[in-house]
């Protein structure tokens, strides 16, 4: 057999010709690119089986009513499996959350950043530290709140503040706010 | 094996014949762990422990299967499935008491293991291929350990779950898609547990066929031994059956004693109790840690607090390690000193009593709670894991003088007695 794959050799030329190139070699090329193209398609769904299934997905959105949280009181919803905490601050949770210099944060926010226009006092965020993932106190009552009033991770001891914003403690970043809009006065869609 | 004086298989009857023509696996056994195999005669306990590893492999297979038969990896019943094999199914109780605890016997071996490598440099030229393949097998351990903790789907087991799949979560950008990706949803449920099962089943498969690549290489240049010296002569070895094989099966004894003491009399001393709750994704324990096995690695997670430069302190604690365990990879290359033995360094033996003490603070820090003074001094104890593999082993292995080794094992074994050693016909005895 004549090595076809690599530079012309003088042997090759003269089997072959000019350029060493034998018209099999199209056919063993095209024959290996398409067995190639074809095990990196299997590849595709052999991956994207792993993701979130089409009913994991649909359970992604819920309606939460929140029209009959009283100020101070926190609510626990369960959206993508994960608790969420609804909260209807007090005005002095309020004033404390705006009173502080947000320059100074690590992931600076303010109040108004993380709640909706017209429902300032509704903060609705997840019950997910952001460090690694456990679900901080500070929810139900008589829960410990941490240093600054609002959620403590009891894991790695995060402190969240009263606008859930990471204020001492491992956590990279603030209480995450999910996507919701309200669909009424009193009736918000989450996720 | 290698050396030329390795005793032949001779197949001793008819069958053994056929089989030897046919598929000479009697042969291949013979050779592998017979009398074909030539080993070092000054073998210590310390090398009791590849074979104990490989029984602990074989008995998490065989309790592994018995239990995948009665227990259903589906969120909604894993946790009855499980106190059902504890209550009801006929020894289930044995089979998932043994399969537990051993787990962690099968860690304590292989710590064991990899320290007696440390202390004797095996992975030094010409058995880089043995340590390697040695590190991708405990990292493989690790991974199955981690999987098979969730599958009782406890409280522990769920949020064991979530903060070790959070852990890719600190990995920029990509992160979080990861995290989803690998857990099927959002948080830890029927996907992941699904998947946990499936992957914990056929890992421990991976891990023998890479055991059995384990014992090739090391088959190439055969045992290293206490003393570091290369085997020279065939008055060094000894064949590995009967003289091996008897020597580890009185340590398989030793083990096996053990390891029923914990099983039948203290088989959740290391448990924790929270994970015989049922997996609650809207209630995480107060103090959540992982299995004692990985302590260690668990507190340099929890060592970095702050930023370090651009690299977000979560971020850093992940790098960290997984760093812990792959600076392992680079050893036979960070420690250039032409000595193997411990024995014959007298300061890397210093040093190394000074890595395993560190290792045991490591390992009580990462079992510790996350609050001060135990996060400064994991600071420390990291700091100096990291400093002893890429400063101190590399710079002693240069400076250090070692003692003078003797000339063979045999010499090791009975003294310069050149009488003994030659035989008394040899001209250095006369």
């Amino acid at each position: 057999m004549v090595d076809t794959t690599g530079t012309a050799t003088p042997e090759a030329i003269a089997q072959n010709g000019e350029d060493g190139v034998r018209r099999r070699d199209f056919i063993n090329i095209a024959a290996v690119s398409f067995a190639g193209v074809g095990a990196a398609t299997v590849v595709l769904p052999l991956v994207s089986q792993m993701s979130p299934s089409a009913d994991v997905l649909a359970e992604s959105s819920v309606e939460v009513d929140v029209g009959s949280i009283e100020p101070g009181q926190t609510i626990k919803a369960i959206f993508r499996k994960q608790p969420l905490f609804v909260r209807r601050l007090t005005p002095e949770e309020m004033a404390e959350a705006d009173a502080v210099d947000v320059g100074g944060l690590r992931d600076p926010q303010t109040l108004a950043e993380r709640t909706k226009e017209g429902h300032a006092d509704l903060l609705i965020t997840m019950g997910v530290c952001t460090h690694l993932g456990c679900v901080p106190l500070g929810a139900a009552d008589g829960e410990n709140r941490g240093e600054f009033g609002g959620y403590f991770c009891p894991c790695h001891g995060s402190h969240y503040d009263t606008a859930a914003r990471i204020r001492k403690g491992p956590a990279p970043t603030n209480l995450e706010v999910p996507d919701y809009a309200f669909t009424s006065d009193t009736v918000v869609t989450v996720g | 094996m290698s050396f030329p004086w390795a005793r032949q298989y001779e197949p001793t009857n008819g069958l053994m014949k056929f089989f030897d023509e046919k598929l000479p696996l009697p042969r291949l056994m013979y050779n592998a762990i017979g009398a074909g195999y030539p080993v070092p005669r000054n073998l210590s306990y310390l090398w009791n422990f590849g074979v104990l590893a490989g029984f602990c492999l074989v008995l998490q297979i065989i309790t592994g299967v018995v239990l995948a038969m009665h227990y259903a990896p589906n969120a909604l019943v894993a946790f009855g499935t499980t106190e059902h094999i504890m209550r009801d199914v006929n020894w289930g109780w044995l089979m998932r008491y043994g399969h537990a605890n051993g787990a962690s016997f099968f860690f304590v071996v292989v710590y064991l293991h990899i320290f007696r490598g440390f202390f004797y440099s095996s992975y030094k030229a010409p058995r880089e291929m043995i340590w390697l393949l040695g590190v991708v097998i405990f990292l493989l351990m690790m991974a199955t350990a981690f999987m098979g903790y969730v599958l009782p789907w406890g409280q522990m087991s769920y949020w064991g779950a979530k903060v070790i799949t959070g852990l890719f979560g600190a990995i920029p950008i990509v992160g979080e898609p990861i995290q989803v990706w690998l857990l099927g949803g959002f948080a830890p449920d029927n996907a992941a547990l699904n998947r946990f099962f499936s992957l914990h089943f056929l890992l421990p498969f991976v891990i023998a066929g890479v055991v059995i690549l384990h014992i090739w290489a090391l088959h190439i240049p055969g045992s290293s031994n206490p003393t570091g010296v290369e085997i020279k002569t065939e008055a060094d070895t000894i064949p590995f059956h009967p003289y091996y094989t008897a020597k580890d099966g009185f340590g398989l004894g030793v083990f096996l004693i053990l390891l029923t003491i914990m099983v039948f009399f203290l088989p959740n001393y290391l448990g924790h109790p929270d994970n015989y709750i049922e997996a609650n994704p809207l209630s995480t324990p107060a103090h959540i840690v992982p299995e004692w096995y990985f302590w260690p690695f668990y507190a340099i997670l929890r060592a970095f607090t702050v930023d370090f430069f651009f690299i977000p302190a979560k971020l850093m604690g992940v790098l960290a390690m997984f760093a812990a365990i792959l600076v392992w990879f680079f050893l036979p290359w960070l420690d250039k000193s032409p000595v193997r033995s411990g024995h014959y360094r007298p300061l890397f033996r210093v040093f190394f009593w000074i890595l395993m003490a560190d290792l045991a603070v490591l390992f009580y820090l990462g079992g510790a709670a996350a609050e001060e003074p135990f996060v400064m001094f994991s600071q420390l104890a990291t700091a100096y894991y990291f400093l002893h593999f890429l400063v101190i082993l590399p710079v002693v292995s240069l400076i250090e003088k070692p003692k003078p080794l003797p000339y063979s094992i045999t010499e090791a074994v009975l003294g310069a007695d050149t009488q003994a050693a030659l035989g008394t016909d040899s001209p250095a005895a006369k």
